[in-house]
């Protein structure tokens, strides 16, 4: 149990540092912040002064040592922009993002497991029909376009709703609906084949042969063996919560990260893109580790082979 | 004697296909039955159809008894109390059989639960007993292990002592030892006839295994293409088969006693229920099928010495010659 638990966090940090490390290098490559935050007219003696002051004329490898030692001693740069520190503008995003993708991420565990299991147990009824083709629906349509049609719908014809922009609960409504359509179908997808695939195997046969009630059989026997392959999905989604809301907020003009995202990499504002990037993979990571151990603890096979 | 178990034209199909086409089965008490037949014959399915585990696809009409209870159309909860409790199965692959989450002890609890209200300690207590009964070594260590932590013997073992935490009248073994190696598979049917014998429970004996059957069974029911085509008293019938199928599942078999002689498969393969042949099903494959096999199906009627033959030319009632005879039926007598 140990091994299996140190393997996994060995891996979570090397992906932590290729995230950090690809972000560096891309970004620096990709586009010089001196042009773009002073535009091309500006004499080259004040692009030469901002790029000294902020490192980027040292050779690439030097400012890549820096910058890690920085983020050892946590500090995280500040915004080319205000020169406010990068972490604060990032960490005061954070709520608003999770406003809307944490009520998204229930939204699509609350209907799209139960769906996809009642689909499974109720395999070619009308139901079932009804889930599938609603699943490949909700995941199928873009989220910009399902955005605009609830707009559409919502704000612009039954003026139930607010269009955009941040407030009361209504208005993080629309966008954490849109937001969680396409986590539905696909949680109610996965759900409905992993239970079918598990309500087919002798085991589930052993239990009805025996007697057990079919409820018990459902709750006590199948689901617990269904739960590894939705939980990699859930996993997923949870990972996504800081990352998953960059075209909804955009569209619905949420100030949360996905749209700080957006201006700081059109901006070429490094620290604040190296700062978010690094927060979306720590959060990736950590799911990652979590639905790893949610592995060992729901499948005992997996338990005897740590590292594979 | 009553019987404990009454099948009386009992029919399945899947899909509209039928598979199964009118079975009339009896299970004695304490008797050990055993049902042969190649792999899609219908043996498992008679069963799964009696105790509704068929899947909801499955069409299942006739009459299953067993004593005063009607299963056939039963609800499902009178259904699950008979399963397991009065009905016992065992299943071909017992590595799968075990549900791979949950710890055997806690499965076998279940059972005991379900039919015995046994929780709690007295519960683990009647657990160990059952592991250590079908030999088990070291319940109390391994009470709390999972099924991957066991051999496929052992798992066998371990369904076995499921099956009998209910103390069942019947237990249906559906090809119990076909997964496991020779030796295990030695084993587990000397573990099925001494617990038989000590619990006085009836059994059936699904299997393709001739050997197998003749060690454990007394009576057996021959299966083809989702009928009985002969059945009697294993003795009779391992030493005088008179429906040419039967002979032929004998003659496959290899011999361990008297001279080296090739082995005799039986030609073609088993047909397809969706399409099987208008007069007797076997009729494709006999060595001695005339034209009336071909047209008419033959129905199963019972013969002077006691079994039940469904065949227009059979083998003649003479005992067969002691080449042809199995080498394994020594094991009847065992």
């Amino acid at each position: 149990m140990i091994a299996f638990v140190l393997v996994r966090l060995f891996r979570a940090v090397v992906t932590v540092l290729a995230v950090m490390t690809f972000a560096f290098v891309v970004l620096r490559m990709s586009g010089d912040p001196a042009q773009v935050l002073m535009g091309p007219d500006v004499p080259q003696n004040v692009v030469d002064a901002f790029r000294a002051e902020w490192g980027l004329d040292a050779p690439l490898w030097q400012q890549y040592i820096s910058y890690f030692r920085e983020i050892l001693s946590g500090d995280f740069g500040l915004s080319m922009r205000d020169r406010s520190p990068a972490i604060e503008l990032v960490l005061e995003r954070v709520p608003a993002t999770l406003q809307l993708t944490i009520p998204a991420l229930l939204l699509k565990l609350c209907i799209g497991i139960p769906a996809g299991i009642y689909a499974a147990l109720h395999r070619d009824s009308a139901i079932d029909r009804g889930v599938i083709f609603l699943a490949i629906l909700g995941f199928t349509i873009p989220s910009f376009v399902m955005g605009l049609v609830l707009v559409l719908i919502f704000a612009v014809t039954l003026h139930a709703l607010p269009s955009g922009g941040i407030g009361t609960w209504q208005h993080a409504l629309l966008p954490a609906i849109t937001m969680s359509i396409g986590g539905i179908g696909i949680l109610a997808r996965f759900s409905r084949s992993a239970m079918i695939e598990v309500m087919g195997q002798p085991y589930i046969r052993t239990a009805s042969a025996k007697g057990v009630r079919w409820h018990d059989v459902v709750r006590g026997h199948a689901l617990p063996n269904a739960a590894v392959p939705i939980v990699t999905i859930v996993g997923f989604m949870v990972g996504s919560v800081i990352s998953g809301a960059v075209v909804v907020e955009t569209i619905f003009s949420w100030p949360g990260i996905g749209r700080l995202l957006i201006v700081s990499v059109a901006n070429r504002d490094l620290a604040v893109v190296q700062c978010i990037l690094l927060l979306i993979a720590a959060v990736m990571v950590v799911s990652n580790l979590v639905v790893d151990l949610l592995y060992g603890w729901l499948d005992p096979r997996l338990r005897a082979q740590p590292a594979h | 004697m009553t019987n404990l178990v009454e099948i009386r034209d009992l029919r399945v199909a899947f899909d509209g296909v039928p598979v199964l086409h009118g079975i009339d089965l009896d299970v004695r008490p304490g008797e050990a039955l055993g049902l042969v037949g190649e792999s899609g014959c219908g043996k498992s399915v008679t069963w799964l159809a009696a105790l509704g585990l068929l899947p909801s696809k499955a069409t299942v009409s006739g009459r299953v008894r067993l004593g005063e209870t009607d299963l056939s159309g039963a609800p499902r909860a009178q259904l699950e109390q008979v399963r397991g409790g009065r009905i016992a199965m065992i299943f071909q692959d017992p590595s799968s059989a075990l549900n791979p989450v949950l710890k055997v002890g806690r499965q076998l609890c279940e059972a005991l639960k379900l039919h015995r209200g046994l929780t709690g300690a007295p519960a683990k207590a009647e657990a160990l007993r059952l592991m250590d009964l079908v030999g088990i070594p070291d319940p109390k260590g391994r009470f709390a292990l999972y099924p991957h932590e066991f051999s496929g013997g052992q798992c066998q073992r371990l369904m076995i002592a499921m099956a009998l935490a209910g103390e069942p009248d019947l237990l249906i073994a559906d090809e119990p030892t076909t997964a496991l190696d020779a030796t295990i598979q030695a084993q587990i049917l000397d573990l099925l006839a001494r617990l038989r014998a000590e619990m006085n429970m009836a059994t059936v004996f699904i299997s393709h295994d001739l050997g197998a059957v003749a060690q454990v069974c007394e009576r057996v029911c021959v299966m083809y293409a989702g009928r009985i085509v002969e059945q009697g008293e294993v003795g009779l019938l391992f030493d005088r088969p008179r429906h040419p199928y039967t002979r032929g599942l004998f003659d496959a078999l290899p011999r361990l006693d008297g001279p080296r002689v090739p082995l005799v498969p039986i030609r073609g393969t088993v047909p397809d229920p969706r399409n099987l042949p208008r007069g007797c099903a076997f009729a494709p494959r006999c060595a001695h099928a005339r034209d009336f096999c071909h047209s008419e199906r033959p129905d199963l009627h019972r013969q002077q010495d006691g079994r039940a033959l469904a065949c227009a030319y059979p083998l003649p009632a003479a005992p067969a010659t002691q080449d042809t005879a199995p080498a394994r039926r020594e094991g009847v007598h065992s």
